[in-house]
C-alpha cells in the first residue's frame, strides 16, 4: 500500500503540486491551465506537469477526491465510490427532472448556439420560452448578446459542461451522427400501417 | 365564445342519429396537452381566431386522445376516423406553413419542394431529439459525480497601471482650477429705491408754493429709479384726491395742479 503523502517527497515539481491542489481545494469551478499560470507565478509546461502528477494521485479507486479535467479546465471531485454517501447528503438540483423539452433545447442550444428563442423554437416545432426560462435559472444557458434582429441568443455555461462531465463543447458527439435512417423510418411506418386491423 | 360558430365539417353518414352521434364524437374529444385543456372543437376555433399559436399545440397529443377514444369503443367508427384524419391533416398544414414561414413559403414551393423542406427539417428535428436522448444517457452516466458548487470565488484585483504623467503639467491644470474667478459684477442689478413719502412732501411743498407744475420738469435731473418712484408718490396723491393730473396726449409732459374742494366732494359722491 502505497503511502499517501508519497506525491510530496522527492520530484522537483512538489511544491508546484502542492500550491495547484490547494488552490483546486479553494475553487468552486474548474482552474484553467491559465489561471493556474497566473496564480502560482510558473510555466504552464510545469504547470501541466505537475497536474499529470496530481491526478496520477487522485485517481479513482486510489482516493475518495478524484481530480478531473472538466468544462475547459481542472477541478475536484468525489469519487464515484462515494456517490451513494454523497447523495444521502447532497441534492443535484441543477439536473434534477430536466424534462425531455429541456434536454432537446439544451441540445440545440449545445449544438447550435449561440441561438435565440425563435431559433430554438424553429427546430423544435413548439413554443420554448418556460423551457428557456427554466434553463437559465438552472444555470446550465445564459444569454450571449442579441442576434441581428434585436433578440436575445443563448450558450450553454461551464457548468453545462460540468454538469454532463465534459471537457468542452469539442467533446459532443457530432450532430450528424445521430442523422436517422430515413428508409429505416419508413419501415417502421409501413409494419405498423401492417399490423393495423383492416 | 363559441356561439354562432361551428366546425365546419359534415358527416357524410346515412343514418342521423349515427352521424350526430359521430360528429360528437369527434368535436367533444377531450384533450388535455400541455398549451390546451378542452374539447377539440374549442381547440379549433382557438386556433382559426389565432387565440391560441397553433405552433404551440401537440397535434401527436391529439392523435393519442383521439385514438384512445377510438380503443374504449368496440368498433372501429370509420366516419369519425375519416374526419379525424381531415381535421388533423389540415391542422398539420397550418403547422407545417407556420414552422416554415419567414423563411420558405409553402405557396411558393412546388409540392415536391415543399415536401423535401419538411423531411429536411424533421431530419434535423430528429438529429436534435438524438443528441437530447444521448445527453440523457450522459445524465444517467454521470448520476455517480458529485462535485462542489459555488459562485465564483472573489479574484484580488489587479493592479491598475496610470500612464506616464508630468507632473508640472498636472500642477498647471490644478493652478488653472484654483485660481480666483473674477468678480461678477452686479451693479445692473443695484437698485436703490428713495421712499415714497419723500416725493409726497416734495410734491405737497410745490404745490404749496404755487397752484400747479410740470411733473417732468420736476423730476428732469432724477434718475430713473428716482422718476418712478416719483410718478407713484403722483399716483398716491391724485388716489387721496389732493391733485388733479392733466396729460395733452400721450408721452406729453404731464400737468399736475391742486385739487378744489368742491370738485374733491363731488368726485367722491360719484364715486360712493
Amino acid at each position: 500500500m502505497e503511502r499517501p503523502l508519497r506525491l510530496i517527497q522527492a520530484n522537483p515539481l512538489d511544491s508546484l503540486a502542492r500550491t495547484i491542489e490547494a488552490l483546486l481545494v479553494v475553487a468552486s469551478q474548474p482552474l484553467s491551465v491559465g489561471a493556474l499560470v497566473e496564480a502560482c507565478g510558473d510555466e504552464a509546461e510545469r504547470i501541466e506537469t505537475a497536474l499529470g502528477l496530481l491526478g496520477e494521485r487522485y485517481r479513482e479507486g486510489r482516493s475518495g477526491i478524484v481530480l478531473e479535467q472538466v468544462a475547459g479546465g481542472w477541478a475536484f471531485r468525489a469519487s464515484r465510490d462515494a456517490a451513494e454517501a454523497c447523495g444521502r447528503l447532497f441534492e443535484r438540483p441543477v439536473e434534477r427532472n430536466l424534462s425531455q423539452a429541456a434536454l432537446e433545447t439544451l441540445a440545440v442550444v449545445a449544438y447550435l448556439g449561440p441561438c435565440s428563442r425563435p431559433d430554438i423554437a424553429r427546430w423544435r416545432g413548439v413554443a420554448v420560452d418556460s423551457v428557456v426560462a427554466g434553463l437559465v435559472e438552472r444555470g446550465l444557458i445564459a444569454e450571449a448578446g442579441r442576434g441581428d434582429l434585436g433578440a436575445v441568443r443563448y450558450r450553454v455555461t461551464p457548468l453545462f459542461e460540468r454538469v454532463f462531465g465534459l471537457e468542452s463543447l469539442a467533446a459532443l458527439p457530432r450532430l450528424d451522427d445521430f442523422g436517422g435512417d430515413a428508409d429505416e423510418l419508413r419501415g417502421r411506418l409501413e409494419s405498423l400501417a401492417e399490423r393495423r386491423p383492416a | 365564445m363559441t356561439a354562432g360558430r361551428r366546425w365546419p365539417f359534415h358527416v357524410a353518414a346515412s343514418d342521423p342519429e349515427t352521424s350526430v352521434l359521430l360528429a360528437m364524437t369527434v368535436r367533444e374529444l377531450e384533450l388535455d396537452l400541455d398549451a390546451f385543456e378542452g374539447p377539440f372543437d374549442l381547440l379549433l376555433t382557438l386556433v382559426l381566431r389565432e387565440e391560441l399559436p397553433l405552433v404551440e399545440v401537440d397535434v401527436a397529443g391529439i392523435v393519442l386522445a383521439f385514438v384512445e377514444r377510438l380503443a374504449e369503443r368496440e368498433e372501429l367508427d370509420l366516419d369519425a376516423c375519416g374526419e379525424f384524419l381531415v381535421l388533423v391533416a389540415a391542422l398539420l398544414e397550418l403547422k407545417a406553413r407556420g414552422l416554415l414561414a419567414g423563411e420558405a413559403d409553402l405557396e411558393d414551393l412546388e409540392p415536391g419542394e415543399a415536401a423535401e423542406e419538411l423531411a429536411r427539417r424533421l431530419e434535423e428535428y430528429r438529429r436534435i431529439k438524438g443528441a437530447a436522448e444521448w445527453l440523457a444517457e450522459r445524465l444517467a452516466s454521470e448520476r455517480d459525480r458529485f462535485f462542489r458548487l459555488g459562485p465564483a470565488p472573489l479574484a484580488p484585483r489587479g493592479e491598475r497601471r496610470l500612464a506616464e504623467q508630468d507632473p508640472a503639467a498636472l500642477a498647471a491644470l490644478l493652478q488653472a482650477l484654483v485660481a480666483e474667478p473674477p468678480e461678477v459684477s452686479l451693479a445692473h442689478l443695484e437698485l436703490r429705491f428713495p421712499p415714497v413719502s419723500r416725493f409726497l412732501e416734495q410734491f405737497r411743498a410745490v404745490l404749496g408754493r404755487r397752484a400747479r407744475f410740470d411733473f417732468d420738469h420736476e423730476v428732469g435731473g432724477l434718475t430713473r429709479v428716482e422718476q418712478a418712484v416719483a410718478f407713484l408718490a403722483l399716483l398716491e396723491l391724485r388716489r387721496a384726491g389732493e391733485i388733479r393730473l392733466e396729460q395733452a396726449a400721450p408721452f406729453a409732459p404731464i400737468r399736475v395742479s391742486r385739487e378744489v374742494v368742491d370738485e374733491e366732494v363731488s368726485w367722491n359722491a360719484r364715486s360712493a
